[in-house]
């Protein structure tokens, strides 16, 4: 199986994203996810940035792949998704049928974990389109996964979201800008303050959400390192993880190591929040259940 | 300037004929099972139920929708398109989907079948909207409720396709068909089961003057013992971020754009769709009769239009919550 690292779904300085591609550059990553998915807003980094960004970790023998926006709702946003498809030599991962629209047929694309593929079917046409890979919606259990992987086309590869906190809903609605009353049109860049997210507790203290501008994401961190050897028999291709602000090239390495068939790390402590891992044994997502 | 059509719920028969008699020009439901996500118990139709409520509709000139649109899991497809295959057999006007896979089955199998492509595909843009059609040939998008007017004329200035969207009802805040919150929390979600924030997860709670709604164990909210406590709806709780206690996402409010039903007919929106089939006929019948009324007046006299006060007396008593919003419409509102 190879491992990869998820695009940063959160807004760090262009200083703490360069810093933490050249940490990746050596790291045990296989296949590198780059660009902006969550807001068209945050520019410390441009395309061109990213594009850059992208020649040096290939050069440094990554695999790249450019993820595109979740929510495309504008002109402007097209724009730069036009950009991305047309960019001629890195792979791009569709995570909206506009996107699909313009790489179907002509390149080779990866099929992003907000494209609901959820049944056989589906799966198979998105082969016909040309998708080379697709990411596993997160909601789907291992006993899903083990329906689509019979009917997998040939040559399509399964990739499944294994390690953070997971982008559960999108909305049009800034709500980190709505935390700081502002206008998402003039939002002062706030979500650069929670390098994690911003936290949202119940009214009796318990760990819920995470608010992270437009997207909604879990407190928990789903956590599927103790179930890699299920993955593995599964013929899961890949596995994502997905970036956090810190302890993030020890946690890839200790999913080396267990890809590896070694025990690994213990990511107790590594973690920037205690694990969930329902979905994927068909339970409401939150829960923990012990692997097997 | 067009005249939108005007798309109103039905959960079960008697919503479908108030709905009818009341003036919309297509009524839409779904199946009694989980092809669609207003799964809810004692609502949705049978075949026989399907079939009476298709005479009624037609013999007064409307049209019925079948929602088909939850995703199929793993192989469970063949269902789903059993479900495609009765809509085509009882002459169902047009059906209501969402997943792609689906999409495909009916294009090949029921080339007669019209296709309307549901708001939890979460078409947002031209580019997907447009690529449904050259695929599959939908003949109308239902647009998720994120878009400003702006982003609604942009997208209907940029495809074939006829247009609707959302103009009274409970508001999503988020995408539709990328939220995965109640299945969070309850293992269940409109994509995977047709539900949000399910009744069997929700638990009451007393202590004292204080009530709390828990949804499968999580605190969604807590009321006073002066506050009017409605549906747990787990994106409209209040929470706590950064020590303020506030409703974080969305207030318990609902969608009411009938102020820009002149912009939308400028815009050249085809259809308003009224959400809804978990309400009852009198919620239906109020809100079709005080639309279509609205409807008519603003197209026999665009320049005249506004919205009446008994028009907006009868929608407020029948809204969910107190409180009504244009929702993404208003750039503001985001």
């Amino acid at each position: 199986m190879k491992l990869a690292l998820g695009p940063v779904l959160y807004y760090w300085t262009r200083e703490a994203l360069l810093d933490f591609y050249a940490g990746v550059a050596d790291s045990a990553a296989d296949i590198v996810y780059l660009g902006e998915v969550v807001c068209a807003r945050r520019h410390h980094l441009r395309l061109d940035d990213w594009l850059a960004l992208a020649s040096d970790l290939s050069a440094s023998g990554k695999e790249v792949v450019l993820s595109s926006q979740a929510l495309i709702e504008s002109e402007s946003d097209l724009r730069t998704l036009r950009r991305i498809v047309a960019n001629g030599d890195f792979t791009v991962e569709a995570n909206d049928m506009g996107a699909v629209r313009l790489l179907a047929g002509r390149v080779p694309f990866v099929a992003g974990p907000h494209l609901n593929i959820y049944n056989g079917e589906t799966l198979a046409w998105f082969a016909r389109l040309g998708a080379s890979r697709f990411v596993l919606p997160l909601e789907l259990s291992r006993d899903i996964l083990r329906e689509l992987q019979s009917a997998r086309p040939a040559g399509m590869q399964t990739e499944v979201f294994a390690y953070g906190r997971m982008p559960l809903a999108f909305s049009a609605r800034c709500f980190t800008a709505r935390h700081h009353n502002l206008p998402k049109d003039d939002c002062q860049f706030r979500c650069l303050e929670d390098a994690d997210g911003l936290a949202l507790q119940t009214r009796d203290k318990a760990a819920f959400l995470t608010l992270n501008g437009i997207q909604t994401q879990s407190a928990l961190v789903y956590d599927l390192s103790d179930s890699i050897g299920e993955l593995r028999s599964l013929g899961v291709d890949v596995v994502r993880l997905s970036p956090q602000s810190r302890n993030m090239i020890e946690i890839i390495e200790s999913f080396r190591e267990r890809c590896a068939g070694r025990p690994g790390a213990s990511l107790e402590g590594l973690r920037v929040a205690p694990p969930c891992n329902g979905y994927w044994h068909g339970v409401p997502g939150m829960e923990y259940r012990t692997p097997t | 300037m067009s005249v939108p059509e005007l798309v109103c719920p039905a959960g079960n028969l008697p919503s479908l004929k108030v709905a009818v008699d009341n003036g919309a020009d297509w009524v839409y439901m779904g199946l009694k099972d989980d092809t669609n996500a207003r799964n809810f118990a004692g609502l949705n139709f049978d075949a026989a139920s399907a079939r009476a409520g298709l005479r009624y509709a037609h013999a007064a000139g409307a049209k019925m929708l079948l929602a088909i649109n939850t995703y199929p899991q793993g192989l469970a497809s063949p269902r789903w398109q059993r479900a495609i295959d009765s809509a085509a057999e009882l002459g169902i006007d047009a059906v209501i989907l969402a997943d792609a896979g689906l999409m495909n089955y009916a294009a090949e199998r029921h080339s007669q079948l019209r296709l309307h492509l549901s708001v939890q595909t979460s078409a947002t843009n031209y580019e997907a909207i447009n690529f449904y059609h050259e695929r599959f040939g939908i003949a109308r998008a239902v647009l998720p409720r994120v878009l400003s007017l702006a982003q609604v004329a942009d997208v209907v200035k940029n495809t074939p396709v006829p247009i609707e969207v959302f103009g009274f009802g409970s508001l999503c805040v988020m995408v539709e068909g990328r939220c995965a919150l109640s299945s969070y929390v309850t293992g269940e979600s409109p994509n995977t089961r047709g539900v949000c924030s399910p009744a069997k997860a929700v638990r009451w709670e007393k202590h004292g003057d204080i009530l709390d709604v828990r949804l499968n164990g999580i605190l969604i909210d807590r009321f006073a013992a002066a506050e009017n406590a409605g549906y747990p709806t787990l994106c409209k709780g209040r929470f706590n971020v950064e020590d303020e206690t506030y409703y974080a996402i969305e207030e318990p409010s609902s969608l009411n754009a009938m102020a820009l039903l002149p912009e939308l007919a400028n815009i050249g929106i085809a259809a308003i769709k009224i959400e809804g089939r978990q309400r009852g006929p009198a919620y239906v019948a109020a809100v079709t009769r005080i639309w279509r009324a609205a409807i008519d007046a603003h197209a026999q006299n665009p320049a005249g239009f506004s919205v009446h006060a008994d028009w907006a007396n009868g929608l407020a008593r029948v809204a969910e919550g107190q409180q009504h919003t244009l929702g993404a419409y208003h750039r503001k509102w985001k």
